[in-house]
């Protein structure tokens, strides 16, 4: 039996509404299966599993504010199943103990990421609980039985414990009348002043505790402004690239060359991570700031990249990010844009221990050879951690982001 | 398609990328980025729109003749037709 507890989602959350259950008793959870959705500072928030099993109970009543580490629900494990009744003893022992469990997301960082988790995450919304009872049933029989339009309810399982598997599902007969989904009431939303509180807490917290220094560089920009204008010259609007992405992949390959920028400094130090979970700032027009992370950008193909952020920044605007994409990241990137200041010295998103700032792209006269000619470039500051990196590596960090921008094609 | 008809078209799509933005609060002269706050995630997402929406592929190199509705309006018909 473990317990379900409301994760902390960012350095200064404390509790969380929830809004929405996705599951009910009875379903089987997979790890990466969106589970509830959860109103936080940082707006709605969908909330992932990092367990297995059965939902025993559900804990916590929508609407109802829960504190960080406080139990959201109850989950048998997947070899708890066959004994769960005949066991009180063991499960009364597993409920007495303490129920603020330190809630693991914020070190997931450590692990290395199972990459399928945003897929299973997605196919999580095909299977939201519908009205009336359902059985237990295996994660994939819930997909098929959610694709073919199979009322789970109306089956007779052969999996283990009478649970129904793929194959019950691929002979069944799709039912006439299919039930939608059930939603919660509530709508989740922006809360802007919340959200700007959220912003000052961790940003007071990074300056109280995090001894910042600051490295700047300008780097010459044509060569990928160049090549990005002749990509996307030949693209239709839906596969054009932006010099934001090339930004993002620049600088989670630079944080592989030195991994002193990536990863979180928490009471036992620093714990360097082993994907760059790459942090996008995207600043909302009334006035937010969210930081949502683009997993493994170092791994990713720049169009690739380019979807994943396209994506993700259309869930920030409508408040609807992943838990994970709130707690995984292990450096952010910040970009002005195309327009606005010449550079951005910012501020470091604790538990990170570092940001790179671009400012905005800007024709300058620049040496090339033995003549001044006018360049488009750009000024990247580096925000980093003196606990873990001095001036020496910021610079070699600097260097392997121009490196990488001069080489676009190689991105 | 008729002025009207390419300005409702524009501001629908401009709505669906920024639901924050009321069609009523954007002036013929506002531009899209320094006054509407589009940023450049936004402004490809609405040519995406548009492409979709009225067959007009816009190369980048002609995003300033959409940078306020009023180009918009001319420079789309002139696609159009």
């Amino acid at each position: 039996m473990t317990i379900f507890a409301m994760p902390s989602l960012g350095a200064d959350m404390e509790s969380g509404t929830l809004v929405e259950w996705m599951i009910k008793p009875g379903d089987t959870v997979t790890r990466g299966d969106v589970v509830a959705v959860v109103e936080t500072q940082k707006g709605a928030i969908e909330i992932e599993c990092f367990e297995e099993g059965t939902v025993e109970t559900l804990d916590a009543e929508i609407g109802a504010t829960v504190a960080v580490g406080a139990p959201l629900a109850t989950l048998r494990a997947p070899a708890d199943d066959t004994a769960s009744s005949a066991q009180p003893a063991v499960e009364a022992e597993n409920r007495a103990k303490p129920k603020a469990a330190t809630p693991t997301p914020a070190h997931r960082a450590k692990a290395p990421r199972d990459t399928s988790a945003p897929l299973l995450a997605a196919s999580a919304t095909l299977v939201l609980p519908r009205a009336g009872e359902i059985p237990a049933a295996s994660p994939a029989a819930r997909v098929r039985a959610a694709e073919r339009g199979i009322d789970l309810a109306a089956l007779i399982g052969t999996g283990p414990s009478g649970a129904i598997i793929l194959a019950d599902v691929e002979v069944a007969e799709p039912a006439s009348v299919k039930e939608g989904p059930v939603r919660g009431s509530a709508k989740p939303g922006l809360d802007m002043a919340a959200m700007r509180t959220a912003i000052a807490n961790a940003m007071a917290r990074s300056k109280r505790e995090i001894p910042h220094y600051y490295l700047t560089q300008t780097i010459d920009l044509q060569t990928a402004i160049d090549w990005l204008a002749a990509t996307n010259a030949k693209r239709p609007p839906d596969a054009r690239l932006l010099m934001g992405a090339l930004f993002v992949k620049a600088s989670a390959l630079a944080a592989v060359h030195v991994p002193q920028m990536n990863g979180h400094y928490d009471a036992e130090g620093f714990h360097p991570a082993e994907g760059v979970h790459a942090g996008v700032a995207v600043a909302l027009r009334n006035g937010g700031l969210v930081a949502p992370a683009l997993h493994d950008a170092e791994t990713l193909p720049l169009d690739v990249l380019m979807a994943q952020m396209r994506a993700m920044i259309a869930r920030a605007r409508s408040g609807r990010l992943r838990s994970s994409e709130m707690t995984d990241g292990t450096i952010t990137i910040s970009a002005m844009g195309d327009t606005g200041a010449d550079a951005m010295a910012a501020v470091i998103y604790p538990p990170q221990v570092a940001i790179v700032g671009f400012g905005a792209p800007v024709a300058r006269p620049w040496i090339v050879g033995e003549t001044i000619a006018p360049r488009m470039t750009v000024t990247v500051t580096l925000s980093a951690d003196h606990r873990v990196s001095d001036g020496r590596r910021g610079a070699k960090f600097l260097a392997a982001i121009n490196t990488a921008l001069q080489t676009p094609e190689a991105l | 398609m008729t002025d009207a008809e390419i300005r409702i078209a524009f501001l629908e799509e401009l709505t669906q990328i920024a639901p924050d933005i009321a069609p009523c609060d954007v002036g013929d002269g506002d531009h899209l980025q320094d006054d509407l706050e589009l940023d450049s995630m936004d402004f490809l997402n609405l040519v995406s729109g548009l492409h979709k929406r009225l067959g007009v592929d816009i190369p980048e190199i002609d995003y300033p003749k959409i940078a306020t509705l009023a180009l918009a309006v001319v420079y789309l018909k002139g696609r159009i037709s």
